[in-house]
């Protein structure tokens, strides 16, 4: 990686670990979220077990859903954004390196949360083990999908909510393909490498549809 | 004259009045005919009986729930490549046709699947897939408004619309997937019955009034977009009028 | 006419629909009601598009 782009990448991380940064906050949401949805179906293990993947699925969304909004709107507020737009780098890469700083501090914990959570939904181990795998290679796609959202909603004072009734619809696919890989792990004649095949492919492709989009969109609204 | 003559608002205007009074009446005369084939003249069907009736107004405004949005994607592309003045005009206005159209599609399709189906809804794969891009169309349409420069917000809700439709191919596709995934055991028939010619044409009749409904309101919102992006730059000019130096570095082009 | 045991339901969608196109329809009339209103009032005011050379132009 070049210097600059670590750079940048070490500037997100640690902006978002210290104090004022929102990268745990996520993670407690998705332990809030888990916690709330027995509450709605009813304590009975065999259910939990069965929409467990789909219930972890769920709150990785929204919680990644609920970090995205400071994605842009930080470095637009203080001015480092403008400085992003005239330093000359493609802004591409600039989006695809803070997408990914972003996920390291906010994705990645929700992964490493995942398998915990899982006893609390009554998952056995080969369900545990799929989800947490769906989830490392599909969380990258919601983020970089979400960064889309993100750089439209940017100049909004408001725009949490909108972002996220933009960002959900094309988050569907990701979401499918997520879910069914997890459910073929456990009790399915469909093999567990199709879906998960497709979901690596989702985000290759929001690897490369995101990050161009989220540019231009980010271009439009600095000038 | 040429297609880029259009670009000028006012010839464009122009050219709408003197098109709407005719599509109009066409559009009306169209629809009189394809509601008399369809209530009159097409025989019932065998299984669903009086109920295909619904599919006249249930085909058409699926398909023009697919023509909007498509129209919306090219208009999209006018405004992130051509910059043609008219395109996120064209685009802005579609949308809240585009949803009703939806809206529409949705509701003949519940009504029809409730004595066929005996259901209101279902999570196939086709009524699925139209619920998204009624959700799209919304957000589309909250991403206009919420936006008080029409041009930013013109460029944004062309970068949304194009990503959709990149994105609305692999929906449709992991929609199927999954709804063969979990296909329920129910009664529906998902191949549909073939048609038969007496009713394909009511139908495409039907179409093509649907069709030409959607242009004459298409122009009819374009023009009160024109206009209101016209009152927004006189007020504009006014305020800076009065102010000399403090609005003018806020003032946009007139159109 | 007979629409047989589910006349309901097809004379429901129809009625949806046509409340649907004529919302679309005022929805468009009134908004150009009030366009062509702001403009006549910014013309009373003297802000009118009097050079109406300054459209034409390009």
């Amino acid at each position: 990686m070049n210097g600059w782009a670590m750079t940048l990448f070490r500037r997100d991380i640690s902006l978002s670990v210290r104090i004022g940064g929102s990268a745990l906050v996520g993670v407690l949401f998705f332990l809030a979220v888990v916690t709330v949805i027995p509450f709605g179906v009813g304590p009975d293990l065999n259910l939990l077990a069965r929409i467990g993947p789909a219930i972890l699925w769920i709150g990785a969304l929204l919680a990644t859903l609920l970090g995205l909004d400071r994605l842009f709107q930080a470095d637009r507020e203080d001015g480092t954004l403008d400085l992003m737009l005239m330093a000359g780098r493609p802004l591409e890469v600039v989006v695809l390196v803070k997408c990914l700083a972003h996920w390291v501090a906010t994705g990645l914990p929700l992964v490493v949360a995942a398998p915990l959570l899982g006893i609390f939904l009554n998952l056995d181990p080969v369900s545990m083990a799929a989800v947490t795998a769906t989830l490392l290679v599909g969380t990258p796609a919601l983020t970089l999908i979400g960064a889309i959202g993100a750089s439209l909603t940017v100049s909004l004072r408001r725009g949490g909510l909108l972002l996220a009734v933009l960002v959900i619809p094309l988050a569907i696919p990701v979401m499918i393909f997520g879910v069914s890989s997890a459910d073929a792990a456990i009790h399915d004649p469909m093999p567990f490498m199709t879906p998960f095949l497709i979901l690596c492919a989702l985000t290759l492709i929001s690897a490369v549809i995101g990050p161009v989009a989220s540019a231009i969109a980010l271009r439009f609204a600095g000038d | 004259m040429a297609f880029w003559d259009y670009a000028n608002p006012t010839r464009f205007l122009k050219l709408v009045e003197t098109v709407l009074p005719w599509l109009t009446g066409l559009c009306v005369i169209v629809f009189a005919v394809g509601l008399y084939l369809g209530f009159f003249v097409a025989p019932e069907d065998y299984q669903q009986g009086a109920t295909v009736r619904i599919m006249f107004i249930h085909v058409p405004a699926a398909w023009l729930c697919m023509m909007c949005y498509s129209i919306m994607a090219l208009s999209s592309l006018g405004t992130l490549v051509w910059k043609h003045p008219l395109a996120d005009v064209s685009a802005k206005s579609a949308a809240p046709i585009g949803a009703a159209f939806t809206f529409m599609a949705l509701v003949t399709g519940s009504l029809w699947g409730k004595p066929m189906w005996g259901t209101y809804w279902v999570w196939d794969a086709r009524l699925t897939s139209v619920l998204v891009l009624f959700i799209m169309y919304l957000g589309l349409m909250t991403l206009w408004r919420t936006m008080d420069d029409p041009i930013k917000a013109g460029k944004a809700a062309a970068v949304l619309t194009l990503v959709g439709a990149l994105n609305l191919p692999i929906i449709k596709f992991s929609v199927d997937w999954w709804n063969t995934l979990h296909q329920p055991a129910s009664v529906m028939r998902m191949d549909g019955p073939s048609i038969d010619s007496s009713m394909l044409w009511p139908l495409f009749v039907m179409a093509i009034a649907f069709t030409l409904l959607f242009f004459v309101i298409h122009l009819m919102a374009m023009r009160n977009e024109i206009l209101r992006r016209r009152v927004r730059a006189l007020r504009m000019r006014a305020a800076s009028a009065a102010h000399p130096g403090t609005a003018a570095a806020t003032a946009q082009p007139a159109e | 006419m007979d629409l047989g045991p589910h006349a309901g339901f097809i004379i429901a969608s129809y009625v949806l629909c046509a409340i649907t196109v004529l919302g679309l329809i005022a929805w468009v009339r009134l908004d150009q009601a009030a366009q062509e209103r702001a403009l006549k009032e910014l013309a009373d005011r003297g802000i009118g598009r009097a050079r109406t050379g300054q459209d034409s132009k390009s």
